[in-house]
């Protein structure tokens, strides 16, 4: 079942054309890497689709529906689709259970105890109940994407987006955050990610896209994009991350 | 001939002081409660995308910026009632005078905090499925106003002094009362040396005060480390 | 309802020597203003306590204090010590300059502070004297940062001569409740004085924003 169809999607900052047609379906259950080269624009098809950028071209449907322009229409949208950024964006002026329940009380309308219920639900399962009372200022970076995470998940998204979500990690932190990651998609989670943890890639992805000069230059599974690519530029792509290995 | 100085005059009066003292703080207190909240509808409609709001708002805080206080005050104390066909007396023309003032500085405050949180803030908002309005009151005005505590209370500073210009109008104030007492007991030495005391220990006080709060709010706040 | 413009141009001889008042009183205050404030600055700036605790007193009583308070201790408290009377301008001068030393004191305290301690070391290190390296290398460097603030301090300096209407001194607002009083026109007279205002100051302010984009770009 395809929850999301994106067609001739396009995108232009000045006179920079950053995505240049980009057609790609989302089946419920899949989990789609997007890899590519810095200014591949991976980062804007991912903010194109819940039109944090708006797109210059193109129609993106969700659960059969094709989104408009309205404001009131795409707040609703990001209520289904969900989005983790590489900064976190956790509101510092609020706990993490505060930051998890903020969704559900400005914008589900929730009451304060079933929002907190729920959000105490979703920080546990992201292993941070025990932080629950905290500031952001007083967590690890591994700590704060994982409620941010939990933030994400506390609406429900019919589709997760996960920008580059350990890049600003400290390498031992790395760990914890795809491991909450993998723990969703082992739950069957649908989800978009853009990385550049490759392996994680290899082992958590069920499908790989490959961008370049703004188009999918090549996609299959993981084992055709990763280990087995069949154009140039994926190839040499894949050669400059040396550290990635079977 | 040494000045003989004399403060008995001015302690007799002291009743009158006090009241003016009084008064000052109520002048000084309504401008700044309305200034705040006049100035943030300032400067919302400043950074509002609509020309109709955004461009009168900007004029007149242009026009309270670029004038002197006491002209306004002249203004609306003797100009506006002929205009309007409305009494306005000393107390309502200081007020609604220093209220736009202050606002027209508040909202220069206001909005420049507002563009001081950063982008991802706005993003996270949005990204759960906020609508514009709800992020800036529930996000992004939270960590706006915190940051600018510092130059309101400045400014609050500043407003205890401007409002001694009430008493050009006859308002009475606490200068307008020691005014009043030099006159009247031919002391002008003791009244407004006493009368700048007070002042400056009141200012003081309220300035050291205003500091302490700030250092408490710095430590407490924060101290993103990303 | 019936406006009046007309006996406002017709008293424009007396608008005219208001704004000469004002922009008489604006001169002094300015110079002695700021150049007070420099000295008291550097005072402030100073590590010893001879020059410190004097400099900070001063700023601190006349930072503290309103101007129109201190107008009016000039112009009645003050002959009270002396020999002699103070006329208008002279006590409305003391009480303005004096606030606007002290609030340009912290201005070039602040402007000299941010100096990188390297320049310090450079100058002496070619054997400069404090004196000489304040003025021929930090100052000079401080003073380019403290345009925008120090323009904002001689618009405030402007606006403040108003006051000096509360001693009777022959300036524009002065003149304004003079022709208000003689013509029963209060509207247009302190319209027209605020647009004078107005038309004078918006350039300046203008200005100081185009100085602190052109700061905050070069820094």
């Amino acid at each position: 079942m395809t929850i999301l169809a994106v067609s001739g999607l396009a995108k232009r900052f000045g006179d920079n054309t950053v995505i240049a047609g980009i057609d790609l379906d989302v089946k419920k259950g899949e989990r789609i890497a997007v890899l590519g080269a810095s200014g591949s624009g991976k980062s804007t098809l991912l903010r194109c689709l819940n039109f944090m950028e708006m797109p210059d071209a193109g129609t993106i449907t969700l659960g059969g529906k094709v989104i408009g322009r309205r404001d009131s229409e795409l707040a609703l949208v990001r209520q289904r689709i969900g989005m983790v950024f590489q900064q976190f964006n956790l509101f510092p002026h609020m706990t993490a259970l505060g930051n998890v329940m903020e969704g559900l009380r400005t914008v589900r309308r929730m009451s304060r105890s079933d929002a907190r219920a729920r959000a105490e639900k979703e920080l546990a399962r992201v292993g941070l109940v025990d932080k629950a009372a905290h500031y952001p200022a007083h967590l690890s970076g591994g700590q704060k994407q994982r409620v941010a995470i939990a933030r994400a998940l506390a609406m429900d998204p019919e589709l997760l987006l996960f920008d580059e979500p350990t890049s600003a990690l400290d390498p031992e932190l790395v760990g914890e955050v795809l491991g909450v990651i993998r723990a969703l998609a082992e739950e069957g989670c649908t989800m978009l990610l853009v990385t550049h943890e490759l392996g994680f890639a290899y082992h958590v992805a069920t499908r790989v896209i490959f961008l370049a000069d703004g188009t999918i230059h090549e996609e299959g599974t993981p084992d055709e994009v990763l280990k087995r690519p069949k154009k140039q530029r994926t190839q040499a792509f894949l050669a400059r991350h040396k550290e990635f290995s079977l | 001939m040494a000045y003989q100085w004399d403060f008995t005059p001015v302690l007799t009066n002291a009743d009158l002081l006090a009241q003016g003292l009084v008064n000052t703080l109520k002048v000084t207190g309504t401008a700044l409660a309305c200034g705040l909240v006049l100035g943030l509808a300032f400067a919302l409609l400043r950074l509002s995308q609509n020309r109709l709001a955004s461009w009168p708002a900007g004029f007149i805080i242009e026009v309270f910026r670029t004038t002197p206080p006491l002209v306004q005050l002249f203004w609306f104390f003797f100009a506006l009632p002929l205009i309007a066909g409305i009494e306005m007396t000393p107390f309502m023309a200081a007020a609604v005078t220093f209220s736009i003032q202050s606002a027209a500085f508040f909202a220069e405050v206001f909005r420049a905090g507002i563009v001081s949180v950063e982008r991802g803030q706005w993003d996270g908002a949005r990204a759960i499925g906020m609508t514009h309005n709800q992020a800036l009151r529930r996000i992004v005005l939270p960590q706006a106003v915190k940051r600018m505590i510092p130059a309101f209370m400045e400014r609050a500073i500043e407003l205890m002094k401007t409002t001694t210009l009430v008493a050009t109008i006859a308002y009475a104030d606490l200068l307008f009362a020691a005014n009043e007492i030099a006159q009247k007991t031919f002391r002008p030495l003791e009244t407004f040396t006493v009368a700048a005391l007070i002042y400056f220990v009141f200012i003081t006080a309220f300035s050291l005060l205003a500091r302490r709060f700030e250092r408490r709010l710095a430590v407490s706040g924060e101290s993103t480390v990303h | 309802m019936h406006w009046d413009f007309a006996s406002v141009f017709a008293n424009t001889d007396a608008l005219l020597a208001g704004a000469v008042g004002t922009v008489r009183i604006f001169a002094i205050c300015l110079v002695l203003g700021l150049s007070l404030g420099l000295v008291v600055g550097l005072g402030r700036y100073s590590r010893h306590r001879l020059f410190y605790w004097p400099a900070t007193a001063f700023v601190e009583f006349f930072r503290n204090t309103p101007v129109l308070v201190q107008i009016l201790w000039f112009y009645f408290a003050m002959p009270m010590l002396l020999p002699f009377s103070i006329d208008p301008l002279a006590a409305a001068s003391l009480g303005i300059s004096l606030n606007s030393a002290a609030f340009s004191a912290e201005i070039y305290r602040g402007g000299i502070q941010s100096i990188d301690r390297g320049q310090w070391d450079g100058a002496r290190a070619l054997g400069m004297s404090f004196l000489q390296a304040m003025r021929r290398i930090i100052l000079p460097q401080a003073l380019k940062r403290l345009t925008p603030a120090l323009t904002n301090r001689a618009i405030e300096i402007f606006k403040m001569s108003t006051l000096a209407s509360a001693v009777a001194y022959v300036e524009l607002l002065q003149q304004a409740k003079l022709i208000a009083s003689l013509n029963f026109n209060p509207i247009e007279a302190y319209t027209a004085v605020a647009v004078i205002f107005f038309v004078f100051l918006w350039p300046l302010v203008q200005l100081t924003y185009v100085l602190e984009r052109r700061l905050a770009r070069d820094e």
